[in-house]
């Protein structure tokens, strides 16, 4: 099963990264981009017999290593087995 | 006084510790191999500089899973010294011996050079031998160097005195532009509540020796040294055998 | 599925092949080759890996000395240094990939030359780069330049190397073609230098490191062309490295070579599987079988053409003695690395490549590498040169004061300090740099010994479009007179060739000129030539750079304690020039600055001065005589004096000799002119006697020209003052130069 991690950096915390490509867009005539947040995405393979297993795995992984907790925050997307919904 | 340098895969400023010790400091330094599961009859442990894992993921973040590090925390919570410098500092706040984080240097660049910073507590071991607000001149050489806690962990390290080094000019005023990588209020190192735990940026093993740049960072090996004779010789008893019984 | 024919127009040139070199090859197999032997002949006949254009011009220079352990023809060279310890050094150029993609191009350089020094069993302790652009006005040309130098940072400094030194210089002709030349240095045991060899019939042949994917395919052939509006398509061709990966294969590697179970070891760079198994059964007169089936890959459905001539990074192929084959797998798993035998040495000579079993190709070594073809391309002297030599100072009308001049050319990039750039190197790791970047050349002590080495590598390029013999002969004499300024005597040197299309015969000129210039000043200085590297078709759009022969040179100091630096110590201090000064304007930074031109002769070189220059300059630092020390380069004695004052230090006052030169030029001259075999050195207050007896007793010209002090430039000509300027004010324009190109705020 795939699941798919998003990881940025909180809200409260300065993105030099973030800045800098915001600052490049516009000077590439991209004047309604108003800002830029950089992050991490990660996409898991995960042998589960459901989504919510599936999803438990990849929010344990995330919180023991994926991200850092003191300054990034993340977010847990499964692709549903088949079909999409 | 028996130091213990930890190996991780990556690490590069394993021989300059290891150096520094046994060379200038006069003292005895050993290797531990990341995956050992004993730092031995180590009186002080020393996590150096490098790329740990090639800092992937996020500086520091696999490392602190490595075998060693079960052994470097109850070293650490017995009351043993530990020095976590550049990468190995950044080992030890991923690992939460150490609070805060680290991120990329406000500019982006790498940085490699000569800078000021001021001692501001010198009741640590690695500060133990130092002037309070002596300035010492060491280089720094990272990308990730950029020191983050949030407003209340900070206010706590203020009120704590966990703050030991902050960067200043030649001056030795603490400004913006004598910072070199935007690490919030110039903090280049900080010690943990018990302060045993010393993490900081610059690399005092690598102003160890006029001749490659300059001494100023000997004071801070000599403080371990000065504290352990002086004051350690039970606490690390304690601590030792902790991690043999272990 | 159809097979394409070999022999087609469309697949040879593909492939960077001539009909002639075809038919070589019919002939040698006595048959048509497979494709896959078509790919190996093609990367291993290519002008990178084959030097066919340039062997023969090679071949004359002098590689040979009493200290010389290992000359051209292994993956590094190496020289004595006392103490049972060599230093094994070599430049290679990575320039093509850096212009395609310049981070990756420029780090996978770094990785390239650093392994080529620990497979020879050496721990890299130094790292230099030379580098080239166009101009830093054009926008394309900043992010190239920020690419390779984050690139060069990247890789170094994460695998632990520090890089001490090196040189920056900028031209429009470089605008298409960045050169990016990384110079290493490893220090092993003089005894335990371990070679690139197969031997032992019977031997395993392992492979270890980075798994082999489908990067830099044709990267050797790549490196052998030139570019034009369809480079960018050969994006796909560029490899990645992966600096940790490096970091543990050369603990893994050092470790192994240790326990003394390896026969040989080569590291896999241009033509990856290919270049190292045959060019090791060739050394070792051995047969190396291998089964591609069994080479770790990292991607699905890779064919052997694929994997043999794939340019992955991070890979090592060795040969492991009878029995011991164990022992080096299991060093290897320490370390986390496989250690996976692909094969095995044979007796007849081949390359055999199976494929699950089936032989794909099979081609005697030899073939591959002493036979590859040999070519005397026609040179003859370009139509440019005659008028480019002809200098009429007059025709320039008149010139500029001297302080506007002195302004102008501290602005000048290829002056101007490189601390934007040297500051994203690691510079101290290792605690071995003595002398930090922007103090003089590089030093890095040797530990457990009393002494050091300075490093150099230079070259100036217009010196060498207006004379190529004579440019690169300054080539060499700038590299060893300024490890010899840092009290380093030359011991061995490195090359690399940066040249544009040798079909032409005009840059075949060129080369050949070079050569030979460059063989004629290293035999009169006694340098020898212990390796090195060839880059050539630097050209995009049929332009090139200027010819740039890169040398870089080694110098041993005895006692690191005698180590001088370029700053001015003490206010009194004495100054003293030491050398000739004739007004020589040609070629100049400032023709260039203030004209826009290259134009006129390079300087005139007296080699058997320049020796004395240098002895007297390693004497006086043995001696603990000079406490500075100095080589006047682009934009003269003036800039000299100045950089000698950055940063931090007391200002100095001096007064030169006027030169005469024509069309009120003198003052111009005198102070910008770029006469060769010169140095400033400083000596305490009282000392000035012993230093200039110290010069006269080898013939060495040598002047008092002024003080250090009093917080300011004064330099006065004759008597007569015009430069007049505070250090602060002056460094500050040399120090944001570079810097303020490519940051809004300058930290």
């Amino acid at each position: 099963m795939r699941v798919r991690v998003f990881v940025t950096l909180k809200p409260s915390v300065f993105d030099p990264q973030g800045t800098t490509v915001a600052e490049a867009l516009h000077t590439l005539g991209f004047g309604s981009v108003d800002g830029v947040r950089q992050g991490k995405y990660f996409e898991l393979d995960i042998a589960a017999s459901s989504p919510d297993e599936a999803r438990q795995v990849a929010t344990d992984a995330a919180d023991k290593l994926l991200a850092n907790p003191v300054i990034e925050s993340y977010r847990v997307e499964v692709d549903s087995a088949g079909g999409s919904r | 006084m028996k130091f213990a340098v930890v190996v991780f895969p990556g690490s590069n400023s394993d021989h300059d510790a290891h150096y520094a010790v046994s060379h200038p400091l006069g003292e005895e330094a050993r290797f531990v191999w990341h995956k050992d599961t004993s730092l031995g009859d180590a009186d002080a442990v020393i996590l150096p500089g490098g790329f740990a894992h090639g800092d992937y993921l996020r500086t520091g973040a696999i490392a602190r899973f490595s075998p060693i590090m079960a052994d470097v925390r109850r070293f650490a919570d017995a009351g043993g010294p530990v020095l976590g410098i550049c990468n190995g500092f950044q080992v030890l706040l991923e690992a939460g011996l150490l609070p805060g984080a680290m991120l990329r240097n406000d500019r982006l660049h790498f940085r490699c050079e000569f800078v000021n910073v001021r001692v501001e507590q010198n009741d640590t071991p690695f500060t133990a031998a130092c002037r309070p607000g002596q300035r010492l001149l060491m280089p720094i050489a990272h990308g990730e160097g950029n020191y983050y806690a949030d407003a209340a962990v900070l206010e706590q390290l203020e009120r704590n005195r966990q703050v030991l080094f902050r960067y200043v000019n030649a001056a030795g005023e603490e400004t913006r532009d004598a910072n070199p990588n935007g690490s919030v209020r110039n903090i280049a190192g900080l010690c943990n509540e018990a302060r045993n735990v010393v993490g900081l940026m610059p690399h005092p093993e690598r102003a160890a020796e006029l001749a490659v740049g300059g001494a100023d960072g000997l004071v801070m090996l000599q403080s371990a040294v000065h504290w352990f004779t002086r004051r350690a010789p039970a606490a690390v008893a304690v601590a030792r055998s902790s991690s043999l019984s272990a | 599925m159809t097979t394409p024919d070999v022999s087609s127009d469309a697949v040879l040139e593909r492939h960077g092949l001539t009909r002639d070199e075809f038919g070589k090859i019919v002939s040698m197999l006595g048959r048509q080759p497979t494709l896959t032997e078509l790919g190996i002949f093609s990367v291993m006949w290519s002008e990178h890996c084959s030097y066919k254009s340039s062997r023969v011009h090679l071949k004359t220079l002098p590689t040979t000395g009493p200290r010389v352990l290992q000359g051209p023809g292994e993956n590094a060279g190496a020289v004595d240094i006392g103490d049972g310890l060599a230093a094994v050094f070599k430049i290679e150029s990575h320039n093509h990939p850096s212009f395609i993609e310049p981070y990756q191009g420029a780090a996978t350089g770094v990785g390239g030359i650093i392994r080529d020094i620990f497979t020879m069993g050496a721990r890299p302790i130094a790292l230099l780069n030379s580098l080239r652009f166009g101009s830093l006005d054009n926008p394309l040309v900043r992010r190239n330049m920020a690419g390779v130098v984050a690139g060069i940072g990247g890789y170094g400094n994460s695998i632990g190397i520090p890089t001490v030194g090196g040189e920056i210089a900028f031209d429009e002709s470089y605008t298409g073609n960045p050169l990016v030349n990384v110079f290493c240095l490893g220090i092993s045991k003089a005894d335990e230098i371990i070679k690139g060899v197969a031997s032992g019939v019977g031997n395993a042949v392992f492979y270890v490191g980075s798994k082999t994917g489908r990067d830099g395919i044709h990267g050797a052939t790549m490196a052998s062309a030139e570019f034009d509006e369809k480079s960018a398509e050969k994006r796909p061709a560029v490899q990645v490295g992966d600096p940790f990966m490096e970091k543990l294969l050369l603990e893994a590697c050092l470790e192994v070579m240790r326990t003394d179970a390896l026969v040989g070891i080569q590291d896999m760079g241009a033509a990856g599987l290919t270049c190292s198994t045959c060019e090791m059964g060739a050394r070792g007169g051995a047969g190396v079988e291998i089964d591609v089936a069994l080479v770790p890959q990292r991607e699905t459905g890779m064919t052997a053409y694929e994997i043999m001539l794939s340019e992955s990074q991070e890979r090592m192929l060795l040969v492991a003695k009878q029995g011991r084959e164990a022992e080096v797998q299991a060093i290897f798993e320490k370390w986390d690395l496989h250690a996976v035998r692909i094969g095995v040495v044979t007796a007849d000579g081949l390359l055999r490549v199976k494929d699950h079993g089936t032989v794909v190709a099979e081609i005697p070594n030899t073939a591959l590498t002493d036979e590859a073809p040999l070519y005397r391309r026609p040179f003859t002297e370009p139509a440019y040169l005659k008028e480019a030599q002809q200098l009429s100072l007059a025709a320039l009308g008149t010139p500029a004061p001297a302080a506007d001049v002195f302004r102008r050319l501290l602005a000048s990039p290829t002056v101007a300090s490189k601390r934007w750039v040297y500051r994203q190197y690691d510079h101290v790791v290792g605690t071995n740099t003595m002398v930090m970047p922007g103090m003089g050349c590089g030093v890095v002590r040797i530990k457990d010994t009393r002494r050091a080495l300075a490093l150099s590598v230079d070259c100036n390029g217009r010196f060498v479009y207006l004379d190529p013999f004579v440019g690169a002969q300054l080539a060499v004499a700038e590299a060893s007179r300024n490890v010899a300024c840092a009290g380093g005597l030359p011991i061995g040197a490195t090359n690399c060739l940066n040249f544009g299309n040798p079909q032409k015969p005009d840059i075949m000129w060129q080369f050949v000129k070079a050569v030979e210039g460059m063989g004629a000043a290293c035999r009169a200085l006694d340098i020898p030539i212990t390796g090195g590297n060839v880059s050539l078709y630097n050209e995009t759009d049929g332009r090139g750079g200027l010819p740039t022969p890169v040398l870089g040179i080694v110098g041993l100091i005895e006692d690191s304690s005698t180590v001088v630096r370029r700053l001015f110590q003490q206010d009194g201090d004495v100054v003293i020039l030491l050398g000739e000064s004739r007004p020589e304007l040609g070629g100049s930074e400032y023709l260039k600055t203030m004209h826009g031109l290259v134009q006129g002769l390079p300087p005139a070189l007296d080699l058997a001065r320049e020796a004395a220059l240098q002895r007297v300059l390693i004497a006086g630092a043995a001696q603990r005589l000079f406490k500075s020390a100095h080589d006047c380069a682009e934009g003269g004695v003036a800039v000299t004096l100045a950089e000698c004052c950055f940063s931090g230090t007391p200002g100095v006052d001096a007064d030169l000799a006027a030169t005469a030169a024509e069309a009120g030029f003198g003052d111009i001259a005198t102070l910008f002119g770029e006469s060769a075999s010169r140095a400033v050195v400083s000596v305490a207050a009282g000392r000035e006697r012993e230093a200039l007896d110290l010069a006269g007793k080898d013939g060495v010209p040598a002047a008092v020209i002024g003080r250090v002090g009093g917080g300011r430039v004064r330099l006065s000509v004759g008597g007569r003052r015009v430069i007049d300027e505070a250090v602060d004010a002056a460094e500050r324009i040399w120090d944001e130069a570079i810097a303020s190109r490519f940051e809004r705020t300058v930290a």
